[in-house]
């Protein structure tokens, strides 16, 4: 029952790891074709790679796991979803209905446990409501603001036999969230727009979940109006990169441009993004002179940091669409004088090249090797996943997006370990697409263990290890916070990665000198399989420009000459 | 309820529209929450106030629709406005949950409480207790030679001032059912 609901739900793909509570679905997989199984090898790994499957497709990602240790290990990626607002739907199994509470060998509490880690959960204890209960799950994980279910299946439900309901059309009644934005709100901030002097577009992962079309219009939008734009770490492709109205990425480690034009905006459309503590910095002194619009589909983000002045609950393409009409309607009006001033002044913010760095000596800066992965990969049919920490930023920085779910990074929970599955899940929805995934060498030893996936399922990823043999950001935290004691953020014994890499039949690239970094690059791209490639970077680099914490937007620090004493008492104790 | 009644998911009669700036000053508010009466749902709701840190004040809970599996939660919560509106908008969040209704901003509403109170004493003591009930419409549930329980219903201030005033004369124990409330007016 749980297959045919599954391959009614339209899924091909499942992640999975089997175990004494599932044997029973495992058992119908295994006598069935057209969903394929792919086999972990630690069910955190699982539930990263459904959501790397889930970014990259728009389609729900689909877990499948035992239950106790099964279950328990999935919660980091639940969080992970639950944070990015991404769709997956978790099966666990269960020990059977008269055992529950009793201790029983493998039992965990799953539902309880993962009550706080998901958007909603389920335990079913009478086969008669499964299919139900399965066809419900993929739709409130899709609906609405995506994220995380997981359905809790005691093994006697999965033997007992019980009525199939097919799936209904709509969903079920009692979930059915408003997409469609207030239209008088919407009118409001199409005036808004007309006389903005100052405008500014920040946009967030909204927009890529909200789909393709969400994407387009914003496209539309945004060269119709001529207004300029910026992005979160979740919300990069939705514009493309090489768009003239792109300022980058904003936030802690976004491009000065766009966060000076935050600040100084009279504006501030936002448009699928939850003012997260890492865009706003502090929020008392967040863009003190606009006004704020907010375009969400979720009510609680709204007010929840910032107050916004506008408020408009609904779909972000729904949303679009109506606020294009309207504003076509009304005689595509926009402040025309004030907009020439506002971009002459981004220019002088351009000016300041944010992004500069100096490659010489005999050492790969990180910065050149992600320009380098950047200018040899670009015309490739390119996803790129990363881990966490300084790499994650640089890639944020350096790499170019033209398209949404391009794109897979852990933002809302910042999960070390999240890389290595996610490529596994984005390789296998798009087995043909070139694969990178841009990693730290401690984040991608965390789940490196899915190498043995890869090369089991043939998935060529590419792992792209930025090794500086430190917990970098870490490390840059140590030293602009606690007088440069390196308390425990160094990587010691690391492994040989490219011996590594033949200890899992995949192949291994050591380059420590920039003059060889293009053609170890191709190579990787070239090669046939899954890679891991060593690249020995400069090892005391700092990620700029950056946000201190407890600062506004305009007190950015842009390089090492500035961070002397950049950071408060009050800001050290923030994260 | 009022015609400020908030849908689930809609922000076009929610209180933030009505109010121009944020305040620092803490509010009591009294939530009436529709839910699906099924396993859990209680433990979604207060997961969601530890969770996040927000306050209970009081809260009740029970099946107001039997036939379409409905509970009625009531709760009792200080916060800013801001604060407030969060946790509207966060038990909008959770899938069984129907309806969120704010008693205190949506009009006048009554609140109500049942409390027990055993009060234990002999001679002038047991006689002004029980005179003190007459005055608050307590009635005794049981009594012994050296002790009442009493029964008192009332907006949770009244139980208050009976509690103060049953402490001198021998209170040793009290159960309270928390605050049940309702939107005056025909409305529903």
């Amino acid at each position: 029952m749980v297959v045919q609901a599954l391959k009614d739900q339209g899924v091909d793909v499942v992640f999975g790891y089997p175990g004494g509570a599932v044997l029973p679905i495992y058992d119908e997989i295994f006598q069935q074709n057209e969903i394929q199984h792919i086999l972990v090898r630690h069910e955190q790994g699982a539930v990263h790679a459904a959501e790397g499957y889930a970014r990259a497709t728009g389609k729900p990602g689909v877990v499948l796991v035992t239950s106790g240790p099964g279950a328990t290990n999935a919660v980091t990626g639940l969080t992970d979803a639950l944070m990015d607002s991404i769709p997956i739907v978790v099966l666990t199994g269960q020990v059977p209905t008269f055992m529950i509470g009793n201790d029983a060998f493998q039992e965990a509490d799953t539902v309880g446990i993962t009550r706080p880690c998901t958007k909603h959960n389920w335990l079913v204890k009478d086969t008669e409501k499964l299919s139900t209960v399965l066809h419900e799950a993929f739709h409130v994980a899709l609906t609405g603001r995506p994220g995380p279910v997981l359905v809790d299946i005691p093994k006697d439900v999965q033997f007992a036999s019980g009525t199939y309901h097919a799936p209904q059309k709509g969903g079920t009644r009692r979930y059915q969230p408003q997409v469609k934005g207030d239209l008088e709100s919407i009118t409001e901030l199409v005036a808004a727009l007309e006389t903005a002097k100052r405008p500014i577009f920040y946009t967030g992962g909204g927009v890529i979940n909200s789909g393709p079309a969400a994407s387009q219009l914003l496209r539309e939008l945004v060269e119709a109006t001529g207004f300029p734009i910026t992005s979160t770490l979740m919300g990069l492709g939705a514009y493309p990169a090489s768009g003239a109205k792109w300022l980058g990425m904003l936030g802690m480690h976004g491009l000065y441009e766009a966060n000076m034009a935050m600040h100084g905006c009279d504006l501030m459309i936002n448009i699928g993004a939850r003012f997260d503590d890492r865009i706003t910095g502090r929020v008392d002194a967040f863009s003190p002179n606009s006004k704020k619009a907010h375009i969400d589909i979720d009510p609680s983000s709204i007010n929840k940091v910032i107050r916004a002045d506008i408020p408009i609950v609904g779909d972000v393409a729904h949303v679009l669409e109506d606020m294009l009409k309207i504003w076509k309607a009304r005689g595509r009006k926009t402040n025309k004088e004030g907009l020439s001033k506002w971009w002459s002044q981004i220019e002088e913010w351009r000016k300041v090249d944010c992004l500069k760095f100096e490659q010489k000596g005999k050492v790969i800066k990180p910065q050149y090797a992600l320009k380098r992965l950047e200018e040899l990969t670009k015309g490739y049919d390119r996803y790129v996943c990363t881990e966490v920490g300084q790499h994650q930023m640089w890639a944020a920085q350096y790499i170019n997006f033209e398209g949404p779910n391009r794109w897979m990074t852990s933002g809302g929970l910042g999960t070390m370990g999240y890389g290595v599955p996610a490529s596994i899940g984005v390789q296998m929805a798009h087995p043909d697409a070139l694969l990178i995934n841009v990693a730290g060498e401690a984040s991608w030893l965390m789940n490196m263990q899915e190498m043995g996936t890869a090369m089991q399922f043939n998935l060529p990823v590419k792992q792209f290890i930025l090794n500086n043999e430190r917990l970098g950001m870490v490390r840059q935290w140590q030293e602009l916070l606690h007088g440069e004691r390196y308390s425990q953020s160094w990587s010691q014994s690391l492994p040989d990665f490219v011996k590594l890499a033949e200890a899992f039949g995949a192949k291994g690239i050591l380059c420590s000198d920039p003059d060889d970094l293009d053609d170890a690059i191709m190579e990787m791209v070239n090669y046939d399989g899954p890679v891991i490639f060593d690249c020995l970077v400069e090892k005391h680099e700092n990620c700029f420009p950056m946000i201190p914490s407890g600062e506004p937007h305009n007190k950015m620090l842009l390089g090492e000459a500035s961070t002397k004493d950049a950071i408060g008492s009050k800001g050290a104790v923030m994260v | 309820m009022s015609a400020l009644q908030i849908k689930k998911g809609s922000t076009k009669h929610s209180a933030y529209n009505l109010r121009s700036t944020f305040s620092d000053v803490e509010e009591r508010h009294t939530l009436a929450v529709i839910v699906d009466n099924e396993a859990g749902v209680l433990a979604r709701v207060i997961g969601l106030f530890s969770g996040r840190g927000y306050n209970i004040e009081s809260l009740t809970v029970a099946e107001i629709d039997h036939t379409g599996h409905l509970s009625r939660i009531t709760i009792v919560t200080t916060g800013t406005p801001q604060v407030i509106e969060q946790i509207k908008a966060q038990l909008g969040r959770i899938i069984p949950v129907h309806q969120v209704n704010d008693l205190t901003v949506e009009g006048p509403s009554v609140e109500r409480e049942l409390a027990l109170f055993k009060v234990e004493g002999t001679g002038d003591k047991r006689v002004e207790a029980l005179r003190l009930a007459d005055i608050f419409r307590a009635n005794v549930v049981d009594s012994t030679l050296g002790s009442f329980v009493f029964e008192i219903t009332g907006a949770p201030e009244k139980i208050d001032a009976f509690a103060e005033l049953m402490r001198p004369l021998g209170l040793l124990e009290v159960a309270r059912t928390g605050v049940a409330a309702l939107a005056r007016g025909a409305a529903a």
